[in-house]
């Protein structure tokens, strides 16, 4: 599997082959959302949303052979995409992974000029969020 | 006569931009317009002339700051036809002419047991002052139901009203609807109870006549902003008989006659309200607005306003997946909608990508979404410099939007 830093370098160059064209950007972004792997109804519950969001996300996490697997959804197709790069780079990574890893490609793409200031926040608020799972689980496997 | 909208907008130097790329639709109007040069200029040379505390000063500066200042209060007085300059009290906006009303006649003429009346379709600001209010005092705060299409009918209305009803607070135009509300029967009828009314016209003052004498409402609240005018200043009209009778609402300079340590005397009104040296630059600015909007004649502006609505409305009905929120047959230049299978933020995000400015979420009305069963709409609202042709290039980005999810 590629390394957290690969898959950063793919998502930049994809972004660049897109330009400065705000438009194609967000079309791109939204498709990006609409592979999002299917999210359980039963996880759609109010724990599991994210606070400081202004759309609403559900991020729910398990651990398989020792890698963290995220799920998530949204109820705008921006987010979807959004959260659909963050599990590209963070899903199926080991705890200790997703806690160090450096989120460069979102500053690299311009991401905070494409999707504004508010949606910025909440980019960072689900960022907040899967660390958060890892050192959750990280503390359960030296537990 | 037709305004030359060529001329207009040459009196908004904001308007000449490209935003990503695409020239710059501004159709964010009821959030707050933009601003002709006479009013920016009229900053620029307060502070670069005139600068100097109103009311107070012996010098000829002080003097002439003063006197603009006051012209604006008369400038405002005649737009709203009130009797008289000591009826009109500069706040911060709407949001604090409310709060001052409900923290001044509320606190003293309402108690346990008595009733508010507010609609459903309030703003924010015209809700929570009185739910404060309520709290504290034991009083009761009824809901006026409103129709799918966003109207309210005024039967409904009369059934609220009972001889415990103290006052009806109301907008006079939705901000997220763009509903014109029958203001002037729920004015009389509350009257027929001993009710007073505060009228929430934050929306309505920039499309519509407002005479406060006619309509005899017995409070008026507005914002500067959307008229044109500077951010963070407003209007409280209310009637002298009642003002006079309220308690002051901050303490402070400017609002007394004299102090001492054991007793101190209030100035009369409108001072009596305006503690602490006001919003000097800004009032003086805010007569440039007024003026910019009496020199085209609220009757044009309508006209022009009124000619972009229904064109707009006529020309999305068409696109597959457009779905129109609040239909009611009186409106004002306010189109709010959703896409069919779309949320309002990415319909706000893909129009910004071409350059056109809109509204999307709740509006500072989230019982209204609720009570539409909706998250929220994307707005778009017009203002006396918008043209056809930028309605065309919204209308055609929102088509492009709607395929997406309606093929
Ligand atoms: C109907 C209505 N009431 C009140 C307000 C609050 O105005 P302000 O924020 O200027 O106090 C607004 C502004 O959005 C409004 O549209």
């Amino acid at each position: 599997m590629s390394s957290i830093q690969d898959v950063q370098n793919e998502i930049i160059g994809e972004f660049e082959i897109l330009g400065d064209d705000k438009e194609s950007t967000i079309f791109y972004i939204m498709e990006l959302g609409s592979n999002l792997p299917e999210f359980p109804d039963t996880e759609r519950k109010d724990e599991n949303i994210i606070k400081g969001c202004q759309s609403k996300v559900w991020l729910t996490a398990g651990m398989k052979e020792d890698k963290i697997q995220f799920l998530a959804d949204s109820n705008t197709d921006i987010t979807k995409g959004l959260i659909s790069l963050l599990i590209r780079v963070l899903s199926g990574r080991t705890p200790q992974e997703i806690i160090n890893a450096e989120l460069s490609f979102i500053d690299k793409i311009g991401m905070g000029n494409i999707i504004g200031s508010q949606r910025s926040n909440g980019l960072a608020a689900m960022i907040k969020q899967m660390k958060l799972y890892a050192l959750a689980y990280q503390a359960k496997q030296n537990a | 006569m037709p305004i030359n909208i060529e001329e207009i907008r040459s009196q908004f130097p904001v308007l000449h931009q490209e935003v990503n790329g695409k020239p710059l639709v501004y159709f964010d109007n009821a959030a707050t317009t933009q601003k002709p040069f006479s009013v920016m200029q009229a900053i620029n040379g307060y502070y670069e002339l005139d600068n100097s505390n109103i009311h107070r000063g012996a010098h000829t500066l002080a003097d002439r700051a003063t006197r603009y200042f006051e012209n604006t209060r008369t400038a405002v007085k005649n737009f709203i036809n009130a009797k008289e300059d000591a009826e009109i009290i500069f706040t911060k906006g709407t949001t604090e002419s409310i709060n001052l009303v409900a923290a001044t006649f509320g606190r003293m003429e309402i108690g346990k047991g008595d009733e508010i009346i507010i609609s459903t379709m309030e703003h924010h600001s015209n809700i929570v002052p009185w739910q404060m209010l309520s709290k504290e005092k034991g009083a009761i705060l009824k809901i006026i139901p409103i129709s799918e299409a966003g109207e309210i009918d005024i039967e409904n209305f009369k059934k609220l009203l009972t001889e415990k009803t103290k006052l009806v607070s109301i907008v006079h135009v939705s901000n997220a609807l763009g509903t014109i509300n029958p203001v002037e029967e729920i004015i009389k009828l509350a009257h027929e109870v001993g009710a007073k009314v505060l009228l929430d016209g934050a929306q309505s003052t920039n499309h519509l006549e407002v005479d406060v004498q006619k309509l005899d409402c017995d409070f008026l609240a507005f914002s500067a902003h959307k008229l044109y005018g500077p951010t963070g200043l407003g209007v409280l009209y209310g009637k002298r008989e009642i003002l006079e009778n309220m308690p002051p609402y901050q303490g402070g300079g400017e609002m007394i006659k004299e102090v001492s340590f054991e007793k101190t005397t209030y100035n009369d009104i409108p001072f009596k309200f305006e503690a602490g040296t006001p919003n000097i630059a800004d009032v003086i600015a805010f007569g440039k607005a007024i003026e910019f909007i009496e020199e085209l004649g609220k009757k044009a502006i309508k006209q022009h306003e009124d000619e972009l609505l229904n064109y707009a409305t006529k020309a999305l009905n068409d696109i597959k997946g457009f779905i129109p929120v609040g239909t009611s047959k009186e409106k004002v230049s306010v189109i709010s909608f959703n896409i069919n299978g779309m949320h309002p933020f990415d319909v706000g995000m893909m129009l910004d990508a071409n350059g056109i400015a809109v509204r999307t979420g709740h509006h500072c009305t989230q019982p209204l979404m609720q009570r539409l069963g909706l998250e929220g709409t994307v707005r778009a609202s017009f203002s006396v410099y918008n043209t056809k042709s930028e309605i065309d290039q919204m209308v055609t980005s929102v088509a492009k939007i709607a395929k997406i999810k309606n093929k």
